[in-house]
């Protein structure tokens, strides 16, 4: 019943239409404004903040360096404790297991905790094809569900509908699928969030089965953790008698005293608290106390590919803050739905690549959805050099173009100026031209830059075009260095 | 052929094929101490806009009773305690005293939940429940609306790694920072979601 990224254009094209939408720029604007200012107070108060980023990427980094002695680990220490473990190469298996877990339990509706992982397979679709309902319970997947609409944050993936919206949604579309919202609902948050808890409690109440992710797997114990803020998911992880947690592969964390710097890094980077209001951990199935059959589905699909990547690798920490989406000034500019993935922003930006492979032409253009500023980097509570990895792939993208028999605008030009650049007597050709071309370009060209240098504005021709369209293109001098100098001995005469 | 399980570590193995798998080692700061632990928690509980007070051991049966008092319509309200609380709450159902406990239906009708804990976080203000004696199950801190919480002085702890430290996690934990909130519509917070509404915290000084 959600929609669906498959078949979304490339960045540049889907960003366009963003950045026509005041309204989204708006809600972007006022929402990444708050959390950033958020994040930086309760950042700053921690004196040591930055040997903590060390340690939280030391504990990402040991787990992943030696990657399959802890999850045979993990295996082990869940199955100890009465869990069922699955491995999933793809989300296509990932699906299939969460179906027929839920199949052999004779259920045809399924209570979800908010999981990236989930929705990078598509669980909700795939469950919705074998007669199997699954409803989201976290706020904001909520908004996102009923509004038919796609997620566009990592940890608020509403952050695109502001309050009016929500309203709206709420009235239209929570009847059709359970306790309909009051008629006199207002738009005060308050008031929106008191009306979800309605919706969703007689949901909670009859659940048999209930599906997760994890934020992290302790390997030496076999103990999942979910750090969440409303509650949904203690409801989830607590009430119905079955419980399947699809986690990815790099979740897992060697020991439980490793849990330490993460437990402290997430919360601040990513809602701007000093803690969450509530993180959950269980292990494997506790006889009288919750869910008595408990499913750990291990999740691939595209991990091991990014893993192998050396520069890429990094990008496995990631612990989903979403402080690098907030910190971005691309994506405060064009929202989430432009990257055409669950993963938007800066990480999005590089683990799309690093997961999927790069060659498609929606997947390559993610590397360049960023001016390499640099404030994802900064914020990173794992310290991730997501512009070192975002150079990194677009090189995998130029390289994947070697062989093309058309060669693209850029590369036509790159190879054009290699041949002028590696001979003096061509350079020098080149620089009367473009001198030429200034005196030309001083006389005509229409915008004047700070400083009084002359520009062109938009030049006409292939590849030309596309460049000068956003960009002013500052006059060449009329004489050239070399020229200069041999004419002056040096600046002597 | 081959199983999920065989192909994934085969994966990983080539993936890794010639990495050093030496962890890096950068351990984890300790804050500076602060001078007074437990001052410093009940600060912290109440910034979530939790209900915090402190009272004397031998006030505590009377101190928790005015909690529910202010916090349940008068005169009525049900309560519900965990099988093995260290104090007494007059009226309270003791729930797994006989039997599996109440469904989550009935939980449902619950008001309140008076509960203890296992251990306090300073500098978080985060109180965690194992779910041991005096704590119950996790349905039944869930389902109610109103959660009154008992700490005591010497379960606090100053930063998250002393709280790991001092926990088993081999059992289930319930890590509370504040009543359930959430900042899903434009970022703003807003208290009261799904989880109890009201959270009642009672610290308890020695002597």
């Amino acid at each position: 019943m959600s929609g669906t990224f498959v078949g979304m254009p490339a960045f540049p094209t889907a960003a366009r239409a963003a950045l026509a939408d005041t309204q989204l720029r708006h809600n972007l604007a006022h929402a990444t404004g708050t959390i950033r200012a958020k994040r930086a107070a309760v950042v700053g108060e921690v004196e040591e903040w930055e040997e903590l980023r060390l340690a939280g990427a030391a504990v990402k980094e040991a787990a992943l360096r030696d990657l399959e002695t802890h999850l045979v680990r993990l295996e082990e220490s869940l199955t100890a404790r009465g869990a069922t473990v699955h491995w999933a190469r793809d989300a296509a298996e990932a699906n299939e297991i969460v179906a027929r877990v839920a199949r052999d339990h004779g259920v045809d509706e399924v209570v979800k905790v908010k999981s990236m992982a989930t929705q990078e397979i598509g669980l909700n679709e795939a469950l919705a094809e074998h007669g199997i309902a699954a409803w989201e319970t976290d706020l904001a997947e909520l908004i996102v569900q009923l509004g038919d609409d796609l997620p566009s944050h990592i940890l608020v993936p509403a952050i695109h509908r502001n309050r009016a919206e929500v309203r709206e949604i709420f009235l239209r579309a929570m009847g059709s699928v359970g306790r309909p919202a009051p008629a006199d609902l207002t738009d005060e948050p308050a008031v929106l969030a008191a009306a979800a808890r309605e919706h969703l409690r007689e949901k909670f109440l009859r659940a048999k089965v209930a599906v997760s992710g994890a934020n992290f797997a302790v390997a030496e114990t076999g103990t999942l953790v979910v750090v969440e803020s409303e509650g949904n998911g203690r409801m989830c992880l607590t009430l119905p008698e079955v419980l399947v947690s699809v986690v990815g592969i790099e979740k897992v964390v060697p020991t439980f005293a490793d849990l330490d710097p993460l437990l402290r890094l997430l919360p601040r980077s990513s809602t701007g608290e000093r803690m969450n209001p509530y993180t959950s951990t269980w292990t494997g199935v506790t006889p009288g106390d919750g869910p008595q059959e408990v499913h750990v589905v291990l999740l691939d699909n595209g991990r091991t590919r990014a893993l192998a990547d050396d520069v890429g690798r990094q990008a496995l920490r990631c612990i989903r803050c979403s402080a690098c989406l907030n910190a971005c000034p691309v994506y405060e500019r064009t929202g989430g739905h432009a990257y055409g993935s669950v993963y938007p922003g800066p990480i999005g930006a590089i683990l799309n690549p690093l997961m999927k492979g790069t060659g498609d032409p929606q997947t390559d253009s993610l590397p360049y959805a960023s001016s390499l500023c640099g404030a994802c980097f900064e914020v990173c509570p794992v310290r991730i050099d997501i512009p070192e990895v975002l150079v990194h792939l677009r090189s995998k993208v130029v390289d994947g173009h070697r062989g093309d028999t058309v060669p693209k605008a850029e590369a036509v030009a790159m190879k054009a100026a290699a041949y002028a650049f590696s001979d003096s007597r061509r350079l020098g050709w080149v620089e009367k031209a473009s001198g030429l071309a200034g005196r030309a370009l001083t006389r005509l060209g229409r915008t004047t830059l700070p400083g009084g240098r002359s520009a062109a504005g938009r030049i006409p021709g292939p590849g030309a075009a596309a460049w000068t369209g956003a960009r002013d293109l500052p006059a060449p001098p009329r004489e050239s260095f070399r020229a200069w100098w041999r004419r002056t001995d040096g600046g002597r005469s | 052929m081959t199983t999920a399980r065989d192909e994934i570590l085969a994966r990983v193995r080539s993936a890794l094929s010639g990495v050093d798998r030496t962890p890096p080692l950068a351990p984890a700061p300790r804050i500076a101490a602060v001078p007074d632990l437990v001052g410093h928690f009940a600060d912290r509980v109440e910034h979530y806009r939790a209900v915090v007070e402190r009272c004397a051991a031998a006030d505590l049966e009377a101190t928790v009773a005015a909690a529910l008092a202010r916090h349940l319509p008068a005169g009525s309200g049900t309560v519900v305690v965990p099988d093995g609380l260290s104090f007494d709450v007059p009226g309270a159902v003791v729930d797994g005293a006989a039997g599996p406990g109440l469904t989550a239906l009935e939980l449902d009708r619950v008001d309140a939940v008076v509960t203890e804990a296992a251990v306090g976080v300073a500098e978080t203000g985060t109180i965690v429940l194992d779910h041991g004696a005096g704590q119950g199950r996790r349905a039944i801190t869930l389902v109610p609306d109103r959660h009154v919480c008992v700490v005591r002085a010497e379960q606090v702890v100053p930063d998250v790694p002393d709280a790991l430290a001092r926990l088993d996690p081999t059992r289930p934990m319930t890590w509370i920072s504040g009543p359930s909130a959430t900042s899903d519509i434009e970022l703003d917070r807003v208290e009261g979601v799904h989880g109890p509404r009201t959270l009642h915290v009672v610290v308890v000084d020695p002597g």
